[in-house]
């Protein structure tokens, strides 16, 4: 029996449909920005019903080296930083899951600790810059190579596996690695592809180590270039990329690049979003540093 | 009979060699950042390096102290901190309400993928897609302008920044944080509302008495968890803020995080009162921490360590 919808279920709907059209505007507008003609969108006229469809913000803005350059330093530092955050984490939270091993509480303070304490920025600073790591791209991967809370999540999904199954290997003469890598990990598919997906953001979304480490611009990952154009940082304005239309309007990027720019940035995240979707909850578990 | 120390050692030794890079990561990336704190205490010597440089006490301190900047900063996290309690940290709350009316699972879904998209971007992103909207030839202005209306450069006033920087975050993060409370409701008993509607609840009634009273307990985790974290860089939006202001703004909008960057790197010798800065608004941060756990835990909560 399904109760008829009353006045109350239209108010919700008008709320929350209220909400959705405001999430969705602002991209929308993103989106017709980058596909208008830049003349349309220098007129400053009224635009939100597209009056014009046309690609050159895109020809303008891929005509240029630099965000090829950019593209692709953004997909080594996604690909080899997810990479070296699941060996670490993985490998790392399946010893730390197990409350036999001597000196594990020790090490659980001492990382629960730093969620709770931190150097700052300049103690920071100084030590990337003293591990030789300014202009290299390791900046951009090894210090963010373990999120203390994706850890937390692993060492309490790798405690749910019955202990049963891994007694019986070491019966039958496996070691801990193998008992890892060929029984514990393939059954933990689910949360491996959930912790992986959320790295794999934040490493696309990289641009604040980029940003104090890499002087070099040709190492600079999408979202600092991104970054650098909103901010219409001019030294970045190379003569090969839509350098005729900027002297032209002798004011900076013009919006219809700027918001391509966005797009391009914007489209990996919009891949991964369905199957993002369906791991949300493995991003918000709770009260995870409980013994 | 218990084995020796050095038995489950060597029994455990592939498991040590597993955390091992673990280790060196904290070691190398936090650990050693804490070491370099010391600069606060120290007048940092570029050729000496941290170890050498000279001891002078508490002088950064006194330094910073004297500072304009220095208590604008301090302000301004304090009352952004504030008003994101005020403005953000509800609206997750009211929002896994509503949806949890919608009885179409299908739309409810569509809601929540809508919402929560946002809080995967960047806030490099987040604030290309703002200043086309809201900047002063953006899709707002348009409007106005069309309605007859003064324009709004909302991201160059002082006084409405404030609010663009609580509007903004609530943009981006409400989907992302109703998902907890949704999780919460779901592992209501469904029988409580069977029972209830028996007894003549209507659905204001079962929000008010079943939903929320089971909400309760996630709220006041989540609420000491951000009174933690109003200080760390996280918390206080150091990215966001730092991708949205601007000189115009900086009167309200410079936190310690933004200061403590802009000091660093424009102003020249300062990373010893930096340091200062930094080790301040730490120490600031684990007394709230601190404080927050032991309320979650007079509260009956579980605590977060």
């Amino acid at each position: 029996m399904k109760p008829k919808a009353n006045g109350a279920d239209y108010m919700i709907h008008i709320l929350l449909m209220l909400m959705a059209v405001m999430t969705i505007l602002p991209f929308y507008n993103v989106f017709i920005t980058s596909f208008a003609d830049p003349a349309s969108v220098v007129k400053q006229q009224f635009y939100l019903i597209p009056t014009s469809f046309n690609l050159s913000s895109y020809r303008m803005l891929l005509d240029g080296s630099y965000v090829g350059k950019a593209l692709l330093n953004s997909l080594i530092v996604t690909v080899f930083g997810t990479s070296v955050n699941m060996l670490v984490t993985t490998c790392g939270a399946y010893a730390l899951s197990k409350k036999s091993m001597p000196g594990r509480s020790i090490m659980m303070a001492g990382i629960v600790f730093t969620m709770l304490f931190s150097g700052g920025l300049i103690p920071y600073y100084l030590t990337i810059k003293g591990l030789q790591l300014i202009n290299h791209y390791g900046a951009m991967i090894f210090p963010v190579a373990v999120s203390t809370f994706f850890l937390i999540v692993m060492i309490n999904h790798f405690r749910t596996i019955p202990p049963s199954l891994e007694e019986s290997a070491k019966i039958d003469g496996a070691n801990d690695l193998y008992i890892l890598f060929r029984i514990v990990i393939p059954i933990s598919k689910p949360t491996i592809a959930a912790i992986t997906l959320f790295y794999a953001v934040a490493r696309w979304n990289e641009w604040y180590n980029a940003m104090l480490f890499m002087t070099d611009t040709d190492k600079h990952p999408m979202q600092l270039f991104l970054r650098n154009m909103l901010a219409d940082v001019t030294k970045m304005a190379r003569d090969d990329m839509g350098a005729a239309m900027m002297s032209q309007l002798n004011q900076g990027y013009p919006d219809g690049i700027k918001m391509a720019s966005v797009i391009i940035t914007m489209v990996p995240i919009m891949l991964v979003y369905p199957y993002l979707q369906k791991h949300f909850s493995a991003g918000v578990t709770l009260g995870a540093i409980k013994e | 009979m218990e084995k020796s120390l050095w038995a489950r050692m060597v029994e455990h030794k592939y498991m040590y060699l597993l955390v091992f890079p673990l280790l060196v990561f904290y070691i190398l990336f936090e650990y050693v950042p804490l070491y370099g704190l010391q600069l606060a205490f120290k007048e940092f010597n570029f050729a000496e390096g941290v170890w050498g440089s000279e001891w002078i006490g508490l002088a950064n301190f006194q330094e910073i102290f004297l500072l304009d900047d220095f208590w604008t900063a301090f302000r301004n996290t304090v009352i952004i901190a504030l008003g994101r309690l005020i403005f953000e940290f509800p609206v997750p709350i009211v929002v896994a309400l509503l949806l949890n009316e919608v009885r179409t699972a299908r739309l409810k879904k569509f809601y929540q993928v809508v919402y929560t998209f946002p809080h995967f971007l960047s806030w490099v992103i987040v604030s290309g897609i703002l200043v086309n909207f809201l900047g002063s030839f953006g899709v707002l202005n348009q409007l106005l302008d069309i309605l007859g209306f003064e324009k709004v450069s909302l991201l160059v006033d002082p006084e409405s920044f404030r609010g663009l920087l609580f509007g903004s975050s609530i943009w981006k993060d409400m989907g992302w944080g109703t998902i907890i409370y949704l999780a919460a409701i779901a592992g209501i008993n469904p029988s409580l509302y069977e029972a209830a509607s028996i007894d003549g609840a209507n659905r204001f009634h079962q929000m008010r008495y079943i939903t929320w009273p089971s909400l309760k307990s996630t709220v006041v985790i989540l609420l000491i968890l951000q009174i933690g974290n109003t200080m760390s860089s996280g918390g206080s939006g150091f990215d966001q803020i730092f991708n949205l202001y601007n000189p115009a703004v900086y009167e309200k909008a410079d936190i310690l995080d933004t200061y403590v960057y802009r000091r660093t790197f424009s102003v020249g010798d300062s990373y010893g009162t930096s340091t200062a800065v930094g080790l301040f608004k730490s120490i600031i941060n684990l007394a709230l921490l601190v404080a927050a756990n032991r309320a979650a835990k007079r509260l009956g909560q579980d605590g977060l360590y």
